[in-house]
């Protein structure tokens, strides 16, 4: 074997990558040019409306609600080893707020809204659909990217919030059924403690992730490869994509914000 | 009037178009024929600007089609049948053909283009029943009649069908083989057509133009196409398995 294949497959790999951002950065900025050119397609972005925000209520509020009584019962858990159990209301909301619900959130959003996207997206490109739009002289990315992007990056904080108060009221359920809490008390920690920033800076992450979900999805729709094999590929890309650049895009949000 | 000139286009090693001449004069039906997978379909994406060529110049009426100066105002000129038909699976019947009418420049009032939409479904032979039904709902032969309706909804000057008849009885391609000629000979536009359909050709085309091995292998009036002394051409519209064109067997 070629001792330098490693460093060539490395060196190819790198180029690569370099040059997907480079088209994901150029698609994005189509976009956002689109963004502000009139025709506008009103229709298309309430139906986005519908399908990013309110249709995705009912998981992001079961994961957040659930996630809210695991936070509690680990936050009593580790206060008792230092008799600090009494924070668990403060805890809960700030972790809530600031991380895990726009986190859960954006990865549910990822789950279910970046896989649909790119899904119908790959499947209208791999049947010509797409083509036919550029012929009725209708452009692509303002038809079917921008309603999306628009949508998803205004419903997040939306489902942010929603997220944020299910998983302080599952908190609230474990620690005043199973850990003892008196229920006013544990609401009046609650809302004492947080911060407007602590809410505000978790809705401003929810529009950067709800960008990169609607961004993933008509990214990798829209460059699917020929035939339902490579419709799968892009959905399983865009997916996976997401979810790694919200939890990437999370850590720099976080360190931005908060880090003295 | 369109001119294509020395059109190359490849898709990696596989070099599908080497080198395509070709001019459709304005309010001339041309149909376009040769074996599956020469570059037909290609041929015509190109000259919408939905294939880059590799090489090569494309013009509508003096316009260069691979860089117009409105895409917009020069993509409305065009209407277009695909082979697969690429109907908005989202959108109902009716709301495909006059998608163009919904929207963009050519907007119009939603009943107007309803109306419009009941008419061409009427002359591909479709009920008013079926505008209200999403294009998955429909038989094959429906869809590509169909798409058909959208391509010539907003009554574009110049028209492409890929393969408007496969897929449709005798008597319906018929019907559809009238509707392309009086498309041309009374409403005045360009058409260029794709089929494998001899009885088609003779129904719709002024001229013929025979795509083999990556250029134009004939070209001519329909009625010199018995006459010519091409072999290809001849083994191609006798549907002979044998001669110059190789056959996998
Ligand atoms: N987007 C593409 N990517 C890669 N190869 C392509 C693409 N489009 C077409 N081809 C290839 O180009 C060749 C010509 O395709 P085309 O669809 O033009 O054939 P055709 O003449 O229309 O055939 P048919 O009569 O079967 O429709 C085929 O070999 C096809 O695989
Ligand atoms: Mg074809």
């Amino acid at each position: 074997m070629n001792p330098a294949l490693p460093l060539a497959r490395l060196g190819r790999a790198t180029l690569d990558a370099l040059a997907a951002i480079g088209q994901v950065t150029l698609f994005a900025l189509s976009a956002l040019s689109h963004l502000v050119r009139p025709p506008f397609y009103l229709r298309e972005f309430g139906q986005q409306v519908m399908q990013v925000g309110w249709f995705s209520l009912p998981v992001v509020g079961m994961t957040a609600l659930f996630t809210g009584g695991a936070l509690a019962l680990q936050i009593y858990a580790g206060g008792a080893r230092f008799n600090a159990e009494a924070v668990v209301p403060q805890i809960v909301a700030i972790g809530m707020a600031r991380e895990l619900g726009p986190v859960m959130a954006g990865l549910m959003v990822a789950a279910r809204v970046a896989s649909s996207i790119a899904a119908e997206l790959g499947t209208m490109k791999v049947t010509e659909q797409i083509d036919a739009l550029t012929t009725l002289s209708t452009h692509p990315v303002k038809y079917l990217a921008v309603p999306r992007l628009l949508a998803a990056t205004l419903a997040m904080p939306v489902l942010v919030a929603v997220a944020d108060a299910i998983g302080i009221m599952g908190g609230w359920l474990v620690g005043t059924t199973r850990l003892g809490f008196n229920s006013a008390a544990y609401l009046k920690n609650t809302t004492d403690f947080l911060q407007a920033w602590d809410i505000g800076s978790g809705l401003v992450k929810g529009a950067v992730f709800g960008f990169i979900v609607a961004l993933m999805g008509c990214w990798f729709g829209m460059n699917s490869a020929r035939g339902a094999q490579g419709v799968g590929r892009a959905t399983k890309g865009a997916v996976v994509a997401a979810s790694v650049l919200i939890l990437a895009a999370n850590y720099v949000l976080t360190e931005l914000f908060f880090s003295a | 009037m369109i001119t294509i000139e020395d059109v190359h286009k490849a898709f990696g090693a596989n070099r599908v178009l080497q080198g395509v001449d070709l001019t459709v004069a304005r309010g001339t039906s041309t149909v376009v024929i040769g074996g599956s997978g020469t570059g037909k379909s290609v041929l015509i994406k190109c000259i919408l600007g939905l294939v880059t060529p590799d090489r090569g110049r494309i013009t509508v009426d003096g316009e260069d089609a691979l860089r117009p100066k409105s895409r917009d105002a020069f993509l409305a000129r065009f209407g277009m049948l695909f082979q697969g038909g690429a109907l908005f699976d989202s959108l109902p019947v009716w709301q495909n053909v006059a998608f163009r009418l919904l929207r963009g420049r050519l907007k119009r009032p939603r009943e107007e283009a309803r109306a419009i939409a009941l008419d061409r479904l009427a002359r591909v032979g479709l009920k008013p029943g079926v505008a209200d039904l999403y294009p998955a709902e429909l038989s094959g032969g429906m869809q590509k009649r169909v798409g058909l309706a959208r391509a010539i909804a907003a009554s574009p000057e110049i028209i492409f069908f890929d393969e408007p008849t496969t897929g449709l009885d005798p008597i319906m391609a018929g019907v559809i083989n009238a509707l392309i000629r009086e498309i041309v000979t009374e409403m005045g536009a360009t058409a260029i057509t794709i089929t494998h359909d001899m009885s088609s050709v003779r129904a719709i085309a002024d001229r013929v133009a025979m795509l083999h091995g990556g250029v134009i292998r004939w070209e001519g009036p329909v009625a010199a196409m018995d006459a010519a002394e091409d072999p290809y051409l001849q083994q191609f519209i006798h549907g002979r398995a044998e001669g110059p064109i190789e056959t996998v067997r």
